[in-house]
């Protein structure tokens, strides 16, 4: 293993809209350490974006709570925890069904769970009702021409 | 959000220019229903080229757009997707239902 590509951090916000964009730029950016293609950044940001939008449209219903995201990076590997404390979900394989939504009057496409599964490599939820959610998602960023650690990354200009 | 309407093919051009996700997506259909239902336009298009990011909330916004066009007769398009515009489209199915085209000049 090597250590020098190991981090971590951590992210509280409040559950509004308009953290969206802020929660997955700032995921992106810090995968970016691990210098990711431009399809794989894309994919991390569709994925955080979805899980985010759910804390806030489906598990605390537009109520203001607190959604954590805690990311992890090893190697060549990418976990992403967002956990939130809101209603949870009553049964995970329905929810995750594509095209299943609770939502249909908000024009949600029930295409979220659907999407995440695809665009990052495992994806798990752990869900109790009235406690809250916790999705832990993973992505193995391919090999492509690893700089040195202490060589400044330039990864940000592809967010 | 930007738009352009065409007096005499009656083609209605909407530019998103914005990200688009939950949060954005409000504005947009909000913008997009008043200027399909003002123009009563026989073909929206909605050009892509600006849109640096999309999550399912696209899905829902261009879904809920052609229903509303398809009640009033007019078809409606796609146009200038990027890769990953394109892949989250192809996921739901929609691109079996609006046709996708290519807008050389983005004139909305």
């Amino acid at each position: 293993m090597n250590e020098e590509y190991e981090n971590e951090m951590r992210l509280n916000f409040l559950s509004k809209s308009s953290n969206e964009a802020f929660a997955r730029i700032t995921v992106a950016a810090f995968a970016s350490q691990l210098d990711p293609s431009i399809e794989e950044l894309a994919d991390i940001k569709t994925a955080v974006s979805e899980a985010v939008t759910n804390c806030i449209i489906h598990a605390y219903e537009n109520k203001i709570g607190i959604v954590k995201i805690y990311a992890k990076l090893t190697q060549n590997e990418i976990t992403i925890e967002i956990t939130d404390s809101g209603k949870g979900i009553e049964n995970i394989e329905i929810a995750k069904e594509p095209l299943y939504t609770t939502k249909p009057n908000l024009e949600r496409s029930g295409m979220g769970f659907t999407i995440m599964e695809s665009f990052m490599d495992t994806i798990n939820i752990e869900s109790i009702v009235g406690i809250g959610t916790k999705i832990t998602m993973t992505k193995k960023i391919k090999k492509q021409h690893k700089k040195s650690p202490d060589e400044p990354t330039l990864a940000t200009n592809k967010i | 959000m930007e738009s352009k309407f065409y007096t005499k093919d009656k083609q209605l051009i909407i530019k998103i220019t914005e990200e688009i996700d939950d949060h954005s997506v409000q504005k947009i259909r909000r913008e997009a229903d008043y200027e399909i239902e003002r123009n009563m336009p026989k073909t929206v298009i909605f050009d892509f080229n600006s849109v640096t990011f999309m999550d399912s909330a696209g899905i829902g916004l261009i879904i809920g757009r052609y229903k509303l066009a398809s009640m009033l007769g007019a078809k409606v398009q796609l146009a200038n997707l990027s890769q990953n515009v394109k892949k989250i489209f192809e996921m739901s199915g929609i691109l079996r239902l609006i046709p996708t085209t290519t807008l050389k000049e983005t004139t909305a």
